[in-house]
């Protein structure tokens, strides 16, 4: 299925992205249309994140200096520190994130035995490495949670982590299928909630909601931005 | 070679290809040269009885040993994260509960979680509200194991086995719609809430509840605990050891019943599960005799956590303070199903128009989330549900994931059946407990 951005013409979607909504506006703070049907494609951009200054508080300091003790490539490694809301989100060289896997799934002090979680956001317009794929570690020894996130642009690849954590087979897959981000080193990496034979990757921000032909008794639902617009 | 009317067969490049649609094997053992042909594919599934859902097993036996086992899922795909992405925060609770339909309160709890946490209101929440979710995640895990029961049941061959938990689920869900109106996909838990208060009626049905489903509970481990076929059919079958577990990420009755206590409520508890007294029901078997046990003995841990509840209930809000972000009407049940309240519908149609400006851009527009990223985990009947929310500052998701366990759980399907016979499988997969409407979402 090829993705077009919506043409100009009654009802059809924007072609630019709106700028950027600012919470300190109006009551509701609401910019452009309001859209709630889905059908307008809402693309916003997202304000940019910025490292946290030291100490981290909780245990995000003791997590931060393990690492970097256990792992010497560390400062190589590591771009930038986040800690928002009470998580720490460390973010990492997509081309170091299996060996910093490694060492965090291995090394004592911070024994994260569980990959809980392994998924992908598209920050389409914002940054140029539009794809943050988020590793979700847990460390049942300590009861602690950490959030790894590698950025990569739309075609380059980042190693799997399957080795490290085999659970993660299936969840990179589905960021394959969803995004169609390449892990180098998965052993199967192949569609896995979508058709074999699907187009494009539907998760993405330039994919449509919708526009799927439905075939039931004849009658196909044209895509959204196609359809009839009351005005 | 035969050809029945039940299993025909034909020729193709990979081989002979039979459609089998019962219990006509006869017709395909009896046209196979077992010295030329040792090894068969099945592929079991996706519309099959025994597999739980629209999954699809693609099994390769040699005489009934499964060699390789390969699951098969995106059948139910319906792309709910993807259109979380196009609705407001609050609606976004109508398709979350949708995902795993035998635990929508579990997913619709794990997703409000993390919308306010990203708000930063988890504190306003009231105590009220606070305590009937925790009463209605454990009546959820009630049924949602009940379901466990009775579809293992059957795919065991104890066929009563599923009536009784179906007929004991229903008395659930009744409370359910006695209180939001809807048997499941309830919509029930809202950011910042509850839809509306726990009727009276509901908290008597559940006071019954209490005295009831024990006895039945003795009842069921009458019939299959002592039971020779029973004891056969799960003793020793698909064991997963701790280690396994961890390495393909299998939380949940699973790991608990290979012998780790880990249970999120009490390692890293959420809405207040500390402040109540239940325990970690382990067994040692890791097999799926083990997780048998274990599931009965949460029902029974759940009920304790359902009479605390109760006990605390006490009358006040179940929304926020906070006007910009609780639902602006107070929600009743008609006889024509849930609405806005008359008194509500007075005022704003009557006396404030500010109301229903108010009421209007709330309901259509939504609040907007304070940008970030939060991972909101809470344990689910199946295992640790996570919700990665990421919001831009908008009226609507920039993104939600869920880490279902049922997805993740699915995985351990090779690790339990290769080596195994054809029917342990689905004992095997049975106690995984995989509910598809949440592994494909």
């Amino acid at each position: 299925m090829s993705i077009q951005p919506g043409t100009e013409g009654s009802g059809s979607a924007p072609e630019t992205v709106p700028p950027p909504s600012s919470p300190d506006k109006g009551m509701f703070g609401v910019m452009g249309t309001g859209d709630v049907s889905g059908f307008g494609r809402l693309v916003r951009p997202r304000p940019a994140v910025f490292d946290s200054p030291r100490p981290y508080g909780g245990y995000f300091d003791d997590v931060y200096d393990a690492l970097e003790e256990a792992y010497p490539a560390f400062s190589e490694a590591i771009e930038k520190v986040v800690v928002d809301r009470a998580e720490l989100t460390l973010h990492i060289r997509p081309e170091r994130i299996k060996d910093v896997c490694q060492v965090m799934r291995d090394d004592g002090s911070l024994k994260f035995e569980l990959c809980s979680s392994v998924d992908c956001v598209d920050y389409l317009a914002t940054d140029e490495r539009r794809f943050h794929i988020a590793y979700q570690l847990t460390s049942m020894t300590y009861r602690r949670r950490v959030r790894l996130e590698a950025a990569v642009a739309d075609g380059v690849p980042l190693p799997s982590v399957t080795s490290v954590y085999p659970t993660a087979d299936w969840q990179e897959r589905e960021v394959y299928d969803m995004f169609g981000v390449v892990f180098t080193g998965h052993p199967n990496l192949t569609r896995i909630l979508m058709p074999d034979d699907w187009e494009g990757h539907p998760q993405r921000k330039d994919y449509p909601l919708g526009g799927v032909p439905v075939e039931y008794k004849g009658a196909e639902i044209p895509p959204p931005d196609q359809r009839r617009v009351y005005q | 070679m035969t050809s029945s009317e039940y299993a025909s067969a034909r020729e193709t490049t990979e081989g002979r290809v039979f459609t089998v649609t019962g219990g006509d094997w006869d017709s395909v053992t009896s046209s196979i040269d077992p010295l030329s042909n040792e090894k068969i594919v099945v592929n079991m599934g996706p519309q099959h009885p025994s597999t739980h859902g629209v999954l699809r097993l693609v099994l390769e036996l040699e005489g009934e040993t499964v060699i390789e086992a390969r699951p098969v899922i995106g059948y139910l795909h319906t792309g709910i994260e993807k259109n979380l992405e196009y609705r407001t925060w609050t609606q976004g609770v109508t398709f979350v509960t949708r995902m795993d339909y035998l635990a929508n309160m579990s997913n619709e709890a794990a997703y409000c979680f993390a919308v306010e946490k990203l708000l930063g209101i988890e504190d306003q929440i009231t105590e009220r509200a606070s305590t009937i979710r925790v009463m209605f995640m454990e009546l959820q895990r009630i049924a949602s194991h009940l379901v466990w029961l009775a579809t293992t049941g059957m795919e065991l061959g104890a066929i009563s086995m599923m009536l009784y938990g179906f007929r004991e689920r229903e008395y659930i869900l009744d409370i359910f719609e006695e209180t939001s109106g809807l048997r499941m996909n309830n919509g029930y838990i809202r950011p910042g809430g509850l839809a509306q208060d726990l009727p009276d009626s509901a908290v008597k049905k559940i006071r019954d509840l209490l005295v009831y489903l024990p006895k039945k509970l003795k009842e069921y481990e009458a019939m299959l605990s002592g039971q020779i076929i029973w004891q056969k059919r799960t003793q020793g079958i698909a064991v997963l050891d701790v280690t396994g577990c961890l390495a393909l990420g299998i939380t949940g009755p699973v790991l608990r019943a290979a012998g780790l206590p880990w249970d999120l409520r009490k390692t890293m508890p959420y809405a207040g599960y500390e402040t109540y007294e239940f325990d970690v029901p382990t067994a040692t078997t890791a097999d799926v005799w083990g997780r048998y046990l274990v599931r009965l003995a949460e029902i029974k841990e759940s009920l304790k956590i359902v009479e605390q509840t109760l006990d605390r209930l006490k009358p006040g809000p179940v929304w926020v303070a906070d006007k910009k972000i609780a639902w602006p009407a107070q929600l009743a049940l008609g006889v024509d199903g849930l609405g806005n309240s008359l008194e509500h519908v007075a005022k704003i149609m009557g006396q404030s128009m500010e109301s229903l400006i108010h009421h209007f851009k709330l309901v259509t527009e939504g609040f907007r989330v304070p940008p970030g990223q939060v991972y909101v985990a809470v344990e689910h009947p199946r295992g640790e549900l996570g919700v990665h929310a990421v919001s831009d500052g908008g009226t609507h998701p920039y993104r939600v994931h869920y880490r279902e366990p049922s997805f993740v759980n699915l995985q351990a399907i090779p690790a339990m059946a290769e080596g195994a016979l054809l029917a342990d499988v689905i004992a095997g997969g049975a106690s995984l407990d995989p509910v598809m409407g949440g592994c494909d979402r």
